[in-house]
């Protein structure tokens, strides 16, 4: 039904519209993808709307009920205190999709900036690439360890140093394509123009970047909650008593032989939506690269 | 030749140095005073000053740095001060789980990778290559510790066919301890194929689009021959490449499985000294990874130097 409707192109509308919609279906030509946008439109659909739409309390302890198996009361069974595991994962929904938006809007913009710098003025490229060599050094997880644990155990800190952790990465890319940019034809001819640099910068290459960007901005979104649940199993994520799809599964990381649910379906969450933020991912750059439309 | 790989020298050393700063600034940045940890509630305040003394604390930030430095370059890394023994020898002690894991997963990685990646370029479009594809991303979307968690259950609880965790009685014989390996290193091993994967198609589709290749169909050679003396060959280099960056990045990065499986490896030392505030263990230990990394990834830029001259003569 979706595919219908996308496959007529409006007539009428503002032209942004009718520019648009050749690349939106462009995008969702392949069915995977429109299947990885709706699942993740749902996830984030259900994290905004349902905490607004229900009061039932995610961490509401029912010993009478802890460690049922999944059934049609509780979806996902309960947990060692005897919460919905269901409940929590909607609920966890919310701080997990904040946690991976953070960290990827956080890294791209601070790695754009650096990216930009270092592939557009040849005197920054060495220092600020080898600040770059360095961070990149340390195995990600190891390097998100030691800064939480200097930083201290919060929700705010974990996507700190998760933005420090993930801006290197950006800039690398952002360098590289700079690089390449900054050597057309379009960029000589704006400056004999006269147009300055900043402007050059913001105006003719920073365009150029948006779909290695937006490339960037979905997988760090993916990484970002595998991190935080990979920190929060570790004991230096966010605190225990926010439910995030990570301190879910190590919270009930005792009872995992005698309910498996529970460390189960909070993974699956992950798994999901990271699946379907990189199945995203990868149709938006099969889109927007050149070389890779050309050989289709 | 010689000038390249000096300037490359040289890069690493430099990246060595800001790790070096990096890692020192790290630690000292840290909320909360190791010592007063140390010496637990009962200190008195003058223990305590005595105690900064000694392991040199009370000294401004740069002059402990030109200190750590300088013990670094005679092969010191400190003393930890929760494990009674020099920072080397606790990493020494731990490096045999560590490093036999990590080489153990690359294996399971290149096994699994190389093949898979090769079938998906080669049938580029086609259902291998969207099935590749597929597993390729779902790797990269499932958390390490939930995989081993779930192995745990299966193939340890369920089946018993392997231990769950820890790393055996240090005198038992390799075997029985490389068996503690086996579904720690299947978890590394499933997870890092995915970058394998993705490496092994994109190398061979370039090589695919290279001119000697249209020769080569064009002379009627067999696709077999093909793909095996001309593609496979040349597109061996990067991902050799990437699966010594792999291994190097395995080493650090098995913190969270060394973690669910009980390891006593380098990662888990890691995670101890953070939460105990061990400075000179999380120093040493990042520096070392670091460090190996960097050795690692200048080794690999050398290799692919010998192996491939269009490198050096670009570099020049």
């Amino acid at each position: 039904m979706a595919a219908h409707s996308l496959s007529q192109a409006p007539t009428r509308g503002p032209s942004w519209l009718r520019s648009a919609m050749p690349v939106v279906r462009r995008l969702f030509a392949r069915r995977i993808v429109l299947v990885a946008a709706l699942l993740l439109l749902l996830v984030i659909g259900v994290a905004v709307l349902f905490p607004l739409l229900s009061d039932a309390d995610p961490s509401a302890i029912e010993i009478g009920e802890r460690l049922k198996a999944p059934s049609l009361a509780h979806w996902a069974g309960t947990d060692e205190l005897g919460r919905d595991v269901m409940l929590r994962i909607v609920h966890g929904a919310r701080y997990s999709l904040l946690i991976g938006f953070i960290t990827a809007a956080g890294a791209v913009l601070f790695g754009t900036l650096m990216g930009m710098l270092a592939g557009f003025f040849p005197r920054l490229d060495a220092p600020l690439m080898r600040v770059v060599d360095a961070m990149m050094a340390f195995p990600d997880i190891l390097l998100g360890i030691a800064l939480v644990s200097i930083l201290g155990v919060s929700l705010w800190n974990v996507m700190l140093a998760l933005v420090i952790v993930y801006t290197p990465r950006v800039a690398r890319v952002v360098r590289a394509t700079t690089l390449v940019l900054r050597e057309l034809l379009f960029i000589d001819a704006a400056r004999a123009l006269g147009v300055r640099t900043p402007r050059i910068l913001a105006k003719h290459i920073l365009p150029n970047l948006m779909s290695p960007i937006l490339v960037q901005v979905t997988f760090i979104f993916a990484y970002a909650i595998l991190a935080e649940a990979g920190l929060s199993f570790l004991g230096v994520g966010v605190p225990p008593d926010i439910p995030t799809w990570g301190t879910m599964i190590a919270g009930s990381l005792d009872y995992a032989d005698r309910a498996f649910w529970t460390i189960f379906c909070p993974g699956l969450a992950i798994v999901l939506t990271a699946l379907s933020l990189q199945i995203f991912g990868d149709g938006v750059r099969d889109l927007l690269d050149p070389k890779l439309r050309k050989a289709a | 030749m010689l000038r390249f790989l000096l300037t490359r020298l040289a890069g690493a050393l430099v990246v060595l140095a800001i790790v070096a700063v990096l890692v020192f600034a790290l630690t000292r940045l840290a909320s909360g005073d190791p010592v007063a940890l140390l010496l637990g509630d009962q200190a008195s305040t003058a223990d305590i000053a005595r105690a900064r003394i000694q392991y040199g604390l009370d000294k401004p930030l740069p002059a402990q740095f030109m200190l750590w430095v300088g013990e670094l370059l005679q092969g010191n890394l400190g003393q930890s001060l929760f494990l009674q023994r020099p920072v080397a020898q606790a990493l020494l002690e731990r490096a045999e789980p560590t490093m036999f894991l990590a080489l153990f997963a690359v294996g399971i990685a290149a096994l699994i990778g190389i093949p898979a990646g090769m079938a998906a370029a080669i049938w580029r479009g086609g259902a291998a290559d969207q099935a590749v594809s597929g597993v390729a991303m779902l790797g990269a979307s499932v958390p390490s510790f939930w995989l081993g968690l779930i192995l745990i259950q299966f193939f340890a609880v369920k089946l018993g066919w392997f231990p769950a965790s820890g790393y055996g009685d240090p005198t038992s014989p390799l075997g029985e301890r490389l068996q503690h390996l086996m579904l720690p290193a299947l978890v590394l091993g499933l997870l890092n194929s995915a970058l394998i994967i993705r490496f092994t198609r994109a190398s061979m589709l370039d090589i695919l689009g290279e001119d000697y290749v249209r020769t080569a169909r064009a002379k009627g050679l067999p696709e077999g021959t093909i793909m095996v003396k001309h593609v496979l060959r040349n597109a061996l280099v990067p991902i050799i490449t990437v699966l010594g960056l792999t291994l190097a990045l395995m080493i650090g990065g098995t913190v969270v499985t060394e973690t669910v499986f009980n390891l006593p490896g380098v990662g888990n030392l890691v995670v101890r000294a953070v939460l105990r505030r061990d400075y000179p263990v999380i120093q040493g230990t990042l520096l070392v990874i670091a460090a190996i990394y960097v050795f690692i990834n200048l080794g690999v830029d050398f290799i692919y130097t010998l192996v491939d001259p269009r490198i050096r003569l670009e570099g020049k």
